[in-house]
């Protein structure tokens, strides 16, 4: 089609055609480098040293505080914490929830996308008090409970969602095979559903690598900081002198793994962020 | 939502169409009835977990910050009643006056810039052509980054002390001397605040505006196209309106998340200066961890719970009532 029009079309529209795509990609490119620099220039500078180049900005964030290490270690038993919970309580879940009656079932389902529309602040002041009760004050196993509830309206929701979509006669045939609702859901349902759950794995994930306000909160002794944590006390270390390149390593050293993930799940990555849009 | 009538229906269904046909079947065969009954208490055992966390981690804790608000609760010893004593010192507190004033101006700047950059972004890269993708994901990769992350990075940015914007502005001759951005001025600080929130949230934004955009038909383009309309005509005709429900979701999740903005202002300018980008979100942390009154701290986060909670329910009828017209 375009060809059979090129060929009609006079030189001098031609040239128009061409000088808007030159503008289009002049100014989109223009605009996606914008949104690239403070990536690009956050890894250069955390690699720049007063002469030249090396590796001493890391050197320093990996001797901060108690060591780089507690850090990493908490974040990563947080965030493994997280992922493995939201992924059993959002699986039983969404299967209760896409494939079974029961008593109350409705109630359960809207009290759970509730959480979306409380803030933060407002639960996480009592759940200061209630965590210390349960004996979980500063405690890594806490944060994460709480970090499991606020990843469960998108993760429950996005697994009903799965569960519903999945053909019933796969159920039957599970069913005639002599499984129990367990071991179908074990043995079947989970391999069909498995888009979803790497997408809830992904943001249950991010949530708590990133996560900061909870964590602030919730956690009061530097041993048991997380990386977010870590890196913004950095930043208090020596009030009014602060040592911008070592944060800007911590700032990669954060980063770094956030974006290799996206880069790998880019569809899970858009398909979570679409639902979790749509949700509302 | 399908399901949203299940409940209501589920007693119903035992006596109704369910009851007589398990009334014909039962001589022949037993079976469902028990096997219906089985089903029901494994949907429940397996929604159990969901009804664990969902009770003692969300509506136990929204019920305790109701009481909690009436008390004198100090960080440490025992609380008393004291209501409506913490609901009071909520209006009379200044700082608290200004706060809201604070957040309620930075939500109109950041829902303003926000919106058409992420509206632009999202027109930029809406019809396929070479290179697109590419676009879409340079646009988009902020948002992979976490949030207090991002924070981190624009405080290097920014500074004075290793950030490039300043040399640059110099050298293009726009400014004599470095600029302070971020502690300087309020002003300063609040445009820091808003360029961080943009680089950070245009691009995810973008990607639910294109996926409106991709659900206009492409006849009423060319149609447009045939009657001879331009480009700002076929925006203003037909992008806009039929963008309209996509639009109202991205406005409703924006100017909540800014009302309930924390970590941009902790991290990048911790407040100040001089208070000027205090947010509400930081007048109850202070409350709760620097004034130890937990009470305090509870009765704002109700008196926001109810805004927002108010907010949500006015943005709801307004875009019910416009979609019956």
């Amino acid at each position: 089609m375009t060809s059979t029009r090129e060929a009609t079309m006079t030189g001098n529209r031609r040239f128009r055609r061409d000088a808007g795509k030159l503008g289009y990609y002049g100014t989109a490119g223009a605009l996606a480098l914008l949104f690239l620099f403070p990536l690009l220039w956050s890894g250069w500078a955390s690699v720049k040293t007063p002469h030249g180049f090396g590796l001493t900005n890391y050197r320093n964030m990996v001797h901060y505080g108690d060591g780089i290490g507690t850090y990493l270690v908490n974040s990563v038993e947080v965030t493994t914490m997280t992922v493995c919970g939201t992924l059993l309580v959002s699986v039983l879940g969404g299967y209760a929830f896409g494939r079974f009656r029961f008593p109350g079932k409705n109630l359960l389902f809207l009290a759970t996308l509730a959480i979306l529309m409380v803030p933060y602040p407002t639960i996480l002041i009592p759940l200061y008090v209630l965590l210390g009760k349960m004996g979980l004050q500063n405690s890594l196993i806490g944060l994460s409970m709480v970090l499991v509830m606020f990843q469960l309206p998108f993760a429950t929701f996005m697994m009903r969602n799965s569960f519903e979509a999945v053909p019933q006669e796969l159920e039957d045939s599970a069913a005639v095979d002599g499984c129990g609702s367990f071991t179908t859901l074990t043995r079947v349902m989970i391999h069909t559903v498995r888009p979803a759950v790497v997408t809830v794995g992904l943001f249950a994930f991010l949530a708590a690598w990133n996560e900061f306000f909870a964590a602030l909160i919730l956690l009061n002794s530097s041993d048991k900081f997380t990386l977010p944590l870590a890196v913004v006390s950095m930043e208090g270390r020596t009030f009014g002198s602060i040592d911008y390149p070592t944060l800007q390593a911590g700032v990669v050293f954060m980063a770094i793994p956030c974006l290799v993930l996206f880069l790998l799940l880019q569809r899970s990555y858009v398909r979570g962020f679409m639902t979790g849009a749509l949700r509302s | 939502m399908q399901s949203s009538t299940a409940t209501p229906q589920s007693p119903a269904s035992a006596a109704g169409p369910g009851g007589r046909r398990l009334g014909r079947r039962i001589r022949v065969r037993p079976a469902p009835r028990g096997r219906n009954r089985r089903r029901e208490l494994a949907g429940l055992g397996y929604a159990t977990p969901t009804a664990v966390v969902v009770g003692l981690l969300f509506l136990a804790p929204l019920v305790l910050v109701c009481w909690m608000s009436v008390n004198h609760w100090p960080l440490l010893g025992s609380p008393s009643v004291n209501f409506p004593h913490n609901y009071t010192s909520v209006a009379d507190d200044s700082l608290i006056g200004n706060a809201a004033w604070f957040t309620v101006k930075y939500t109109l700047v950041t829902t303003v810039v926000l919106f058409a950059v992420a509206l632009g972004l999202a027109l930029l890269v809406q019809h396929p052509r070479p290179g697109v993708a590419l676009l879409r994901t340079a646009f988009f990769l902020p948002a992979a980054v976490g949030f207090a992350t991002a924070s981190l990075l624009f405080l290097g940015l920014l500074s004075n002390a290793i950030g490039p914007v300043n040399p640059l502005l110099q050298d293009l001759g726009l400014i004599n001397k470095p600029v302070d951005w971020i502690t300087g001025s309020p002003g300063g600080a609040l445009g820091s605040t808003v360029t961080l929130v943009t680089w950070r949230f245009a691009g995810f934004n973008m990607l639910i505006l294109l996926t409106g955009l991709q659900a206009i038909p492409s006849e009423l383009y060319e149609a447009a196209r045939m009657d001879g309309a331009n480009r700002l005509q076929t925006l203003r005709r037909i992008t806009l309106p039929l963008l309209r429900p996509t639009i109202a979701l991205v406005l409703i999740m924006m100017i909540t998340g800014s009302l309930l903005a924390f970590d941009q202002f902790y991290i990048l300018t911790k407040g100040g200066p001089d208070n000027s980008t205090t947010s509400v979100v930081m007048i109850i942390v202070r409350d709760a961890f620097v004034r130890f009154d937990l009470g305090a701290a509870a009765a704002l986060s109700v008196v926001v719970l109810g805004i927002l909670v108010l907010l949500n329910v006015l943005q709801l009828s307004l875009l019910r009532r416009r979609e019956e017209r």
